[in-house]
């Protein structure tokens, strides 16, 4: 419909700068935000946009440059090696011997070549080494090596005879180091190597890795443990000795049959213990496993040492209890005897300061002549000290000290009188003296 | 989307696809980017969705729904929908002959038998568990057929499945060990089967998919815009579906061996009815294929042996009910996303019920001869109806393989999902030798953004400098009504018609409009509407062609480039939203 159908003709006067001209806007409508359903190859192209947040072209820039990359690894990986002249000139009868992945070209790559990778080699080869193109090119019509490179697809591709062949592919293998490389010290990357194309003949996948020293005790062990009992494919089939396949001598076939059954499990023999031996030198020289087992080691004796630390310590703390406890006792027992000796002494001191109190209260009224002018009668004397005897029996020592302190150094009769006459005097309102006791003081 | 997931790093994924549905369900895989349909170990490619307990054996599949005639207490079947579900929500019509669902505080059981020994204690059996175990075989047998361990797959789900009900369904299939990379919706994955197959060009188009399945139907208008796909409309029933089928044939044979056994109805013992619905659906597969089928079952009632057959002529009358509640539900969907038929430009018949011819003849009726009918009997290139969404749900899987379900939960975040669509289309305006104004599509309505499109139109023959108008179109249905004289014939031999009406056209029979519709010339015509810009470039050479490129950004800004195909430079322009 479009052919029929075309773009209208420039009106007249129609001018806009550089040509463009915008006149409305399309049509915004809130509601029609709808879900797009997130499926499909364009979706994905779509999200793609909006996470990365790139418009059409950007990503189709991107997607292509992508694209452009993943082409370029192909080319990369295919398969270009010098060829050697010894291998052109090989003998395609002693095909057993030839090592397939050279001849077609995949010495790098051995066991861990892929199909694909085979197929193309393959027709790589052939394009250059067919009969016919050699005929063309005028070198003589030797098919020889072609019959190599058929040989060695056809072993390649079968996944039988090439395990077959893998097996016995010493290219592939990978020496153990001598003592003398792992004094340089890469103990973890060379036997790390060896176990990675030992890791070649595993049934199962995925193969622990070696690690390096500063791998988990879990992960050593799983490494040994998967080792040591490895279950390998690894078939000595390839080296079987030919069995005639005549029919006449049947005896003959037999006899070679089972020699090479016998052959082979001699061989797979051989090669546990080769494996074994490889892990026992490993292992040997692992450095992990001694330290796993010092740190196992050093864990037990902390246990130990943390014990036996625990019994000391509770032994001594019990002899410094019962130290303490001892020498608390003494200070107690000391410390009674001191105030033994002491209330000793605080009582004779007392007696004596009562003594002297007494002495001053005596005195005081003798000084005050006792509370008479002139000399005094006997009986007044009498009747003043009886008074003054009679108080110091019904006060108390301390009370004796206050009043011979209130007596001391008074000599006015007068003053004393007065300090005895409030002594007194308080004695009988404490109800201690009876009024009429006393005789002389009141 | 889901709490817990089995997580698989991309590189030891093993992918599938996985529709399980309510009726059957199948996997699918990829090879070499095609999809192909897994077989389990009895060969069937649709698996029947149930699981039936014999002394402690589990059996799943098509061996299990045999056992709907014999153990049918500890079979249970048409558990999908019952996912994620109350029980006082749920629809157990379907369980008559099976295990029963039952109420445990508001979740759905089952109780079964499923250890050995007589007197054993029969279990119940969550819909989660009975589902989960469901997810176990079907992976398990996937992965037997692969050789490799099935971690993660792509499931299919209704449109109308709850997010209670998904994750309900991405538990299940976590308990059977199985990664839910994602969850697509079934119309989708049945168009991207449909779209993904090689020399497939990606076209804008409307599409509508009817997923007629065993015991529900969903009919879905998707706009597909360079490979994207928009929900339009939805529509689910639960009336006209695959078991109707089966009952319109069981009604019919029943009848028929009570004429001659008046006294044994074979619909009233549980085990005769199951005989006779299993026969009855093989009889419904058998006459999608071919003219004739024969029914037998033997001892089917009270120990009688039954043969009969049935052509499909009497079968689609005695059917007709049923496949005119399709029609009707397919015209109800188109008219609810408020499009017309004319603007359908295909139609995906999905779901083993799509066998049958008649659904689609009845649908290519309806719809004008531009539709595409993609069903086996109206298409020789269309795809297995029944494996469509389990090929869309494996090409999905295999695209999103190598992203890390972190990257794919983002990619599918609604932030990413939900953008605005344009309503109205964006052309330019061209001139036919008549020199009328035509309008030509560059971006269709409904398309979302940001998107880009170009179209090539030829310049005058002269060349010359050229006029680019940008404008809005839209579309309206353009009736030309027919002569008065051919209107009065009609109407007076509309009665004949109507008699023959029966097994002619189902589309004459859906009302008296329609019919009088027939003798219209219907076309859909595009309609310029407001101008957006105008370009102009300048001398084209004779015969020249001209290019217009229209990118719709996010914001609805429109950036347009026009140039002279082969020439230098040309013109761009934008316009601000």
């Amino acid at each position: 419909m479009i052919s029929t159908l075309t773009i209208p003709a420039l009106p007249e006067g129609w001018a806009a700068e550089k040509d463009f001209k915008p006149i409305g806007k399309i049509t915004k409508d809130h509601a029609t935000q709808r879900t797009i359903e997130p499926v499909g190859p364009h979706f994905l192209a779509h999200a793609r946009r909006a996470r990365h947040k790139r418009t059409f072209s950007e990503d189709d820039r991107i997607q292509a440059q992508e694209r452009a990359k993943k082409v370029e690894e192909n080319d990369e990986s295919d398969i270009s090696e010098p060829e050697d002249p010894m291998l052109l000139a090989r003998d395609a009868k002693d095909w057993k011997n030839q090592d397939h992945y050279k001849v077609l070209g995949l010495s790098k790559f051995r066991y861990k070549a892929t199909e694909e990778q085979i197929k193309r080699a393959h027709r790589k080869k052939v394009l250059r080494h067919h009969p016919d193109k050699r005929a063309a090119t005028g070198k003589t019509e030797d098919d020889s090596f072609f019959k190599c490179i058929q040989k060695a697809t056809e072993v390649l591709l079968d996944p039988v005879t090439r395990r077959q062949f893998d097996s016995v592919d010493e290219e592939a293998e990978v020496e153990p180091p001598t003592k003398k490389q792992l004094t340089k010290g890469n103990f973890y990357k060379l036997w790390g190597n060896v176990f990675k194309a030992e890791a070649r003949f595993s049934k199962t996948h995925p193969v622990p890795l070696f690690g390096d020293n500063k791998s988990s005790k879990e992960d050593v062990e799983a490494f040994y443990n998967f080792w040591y009992n490895f279950d390998s494919w690894r078939t000595f089939e390839y080296l079987d000795e030919d069995v005639p396949d005549d029919n006449e001598n049947r005896d003959q076939k037999r006899h070679t049959e089972r020699k090479n059954a016998n052959a082979r499990k001699k061989k797979k023999v051989e090669d546990n213990a080769r494996l074994r031996k490889l892990l026992d030198d490993c292992s040997a020289g692992d450095e992990r496993i001694k330290r796993f087992r010092q740190e196992a080691n050093a864990a037990k004796n902390k246990k130990r040492l943390e014990r036996e630390a625990a019994e000391k310590k509770a032994a001594d703390d019990a002899a410094a209890k019962k130290a303490a406890d001892e020498a608390a006792a003494k200070e107690a027992e000391e410390k009674a005897k001191v105030d033994r000796e002491a209330g000793k002494k605080a009582k004779e001191a007392a007696k004596t300061a009562v003594k002297k109190n007494k002495r001053v209260l005596r005195g005081s009224v003798k000084d005050a002549n006792y509370f008479v002018a002139g000399d005094a009668s006997a009986a007044t004397i009498d009747a003043v000290l009886g008074d003054v005897e009679l108080v110091q029996a019904k006060v108390d020592p301390e009370e004796i000290a206050a009043l011979a302190a209130k007596l001391n150094g008074l000599k006015v009769a007068d003053e004393i009188k007065a300090v005895w006459k409030e002594e007194v005097g308080r004695l009988v309102a404490a109800g201690k003296v009876k009024e009429a006791e006393i005789k002389a003081l009141n | 989307m889901s709490d817990k997931k089995v997580a698989t790093s991309p590189d030891d994924r093993t992918v599938i696809g996985i529709t399980f549905g309510n009726s059957n369900s199948s996997v699918a895989h990829t090879v070499d980017d095609k999809a192909e349909v897994i077989a389990n170990e009895d060969g069937d490619r649709q698996i029947p969705t149930i699981l039936s307990y014999v002394d402690g054996e589990e059996y799943y599949g098509q061996q299990a729904k045999n056992f709907l005639v014999r153990n049918p207490k500890n079979t249970a079947a048409y558990f999908r929908d019952f996912l994620g579900k109350d029980f006082k929500s749920i629809d157990p019509t379907h369980n008559h002959a099976s295990a029963h669902p039952e109420d445990a505080n508001g979740a759905v059981t089952f109780t079964v038998k499923d250890k050995e020994g007589e007197d054993a204690e029969p279990s119940k059996l969550s819909v989660d568990e009975v589902a989960a175990r469901f997810f176990r075989r079907l992976v398990g047998s996937a992965s037997d057929y692969l050789g490799k361990k099935i971690t993660s797959a792509v499931i299919t789900v209704p449109t109308n499945f709850s997010d209670k009900q998904k994750s309900a369904l991405i538990a299940a299939a976590t308990a059977a060990d199985v990664e839910v990379l994602q969850l697509i919706s079934e119309p989708v994955a049945a168009a991207l089967a449909y779209d993904a197959r090689p020399d497939t060009e990606v076209k804008d188009k409307i599409v509508v998919v009817a997923d007629l399945g065993g015991t529900r139907s969903d009919v879905t208008v998707l706009a597909s815009r360079s490979g994207m796909y928009t929900v339009l409309a939805t529509a689910h029933d639960y009336e006209f579906h695959g078991a109707a089928l089966d009952k319109v044939l069981m009604d019919h044979f029943a009848k028929e061996f009570l004429k001659k056994n008046p006294k044994s109805d074979p619909r009233e013992n549980a085990r005769s009815l199951a005989k006779l619905k299993l026969e009855s659906e093989s009889t419904k597969k058998a006459l999608s294929i071919g003219a004739n089928a024969s029914f037998s079952v033997e001892s089917l009632a009270d120990g009688i042996d039954f043969a009969s057959t049935i052509n499909r002529l009497r079968y689609e009358m005695i059917a007709r009910g049923v496949f005119e509640g399709i029609t009707r539900l397919v015209s109800s969907v188109i008219k609810k996303a408020g499009l017309d038929v004319l603007d359908i430009d295909e139609v995906i018949l999905s779901g083993g019920t799509s066998h049958t011819p008649r659904i689609a003849s009845n649908l290519a009726a309806v719809f004008p001869e531009s539709t595409a009918i993609q069903s086996p009997s109206t298409s020789a290139t269309a795809v297995n109806p029944s494996e469509l969404q389990a090929r869309g749900a494996a090409l999905q899987a295999s695209l999103i393989e190598m992203y890390e379900a972190e990257d794919i939960d983002q990619s599918t975040h609604a932030a990413v999902t939900t953008v605005p669509h344009i309503t109205n289309a964006i052309g330019v305006v061209s001139r036919s030798p008549s020199g009328e104004d035509v309008f030509i599509p560059i971006v269709q309505p409904e398309t979302a953004v940001p998107t880009r499109r170009t179209v090539f139109v030829p310049a005058p023959k002269d060349g010359g400098d050229v006029l680019v108008r940008i404008v809005e179109g839209n579309t309206h249905i353009k009736v030309t009504q027919p002569a008065p004289k051919a209107a009065a014939a009609n109407g007076g031999s509309r009665a004949a018609k109507v008699e023959d009406a029966d097994d002619s056209d189902a589309d004459e029979s859906d009302s008296e409009e329609e019919e009088d519709d027939d003798e219209e010339k219907r076309e859909k015509v595009w309609k310029i509407g407001a101008t957006v810009a105008e370009a102009a470039i300048r001398g084209v050479k004779k015969g020249g062609k001209v290019e217009v490129t229209i990118n719709v950004n996010a914001d609805l800004s429109v950036i347009v480039t026009t140039r002279e195909v082969g020439g230098k430079g040309g013109v761009r322009g934008v316009i601000s939203a």
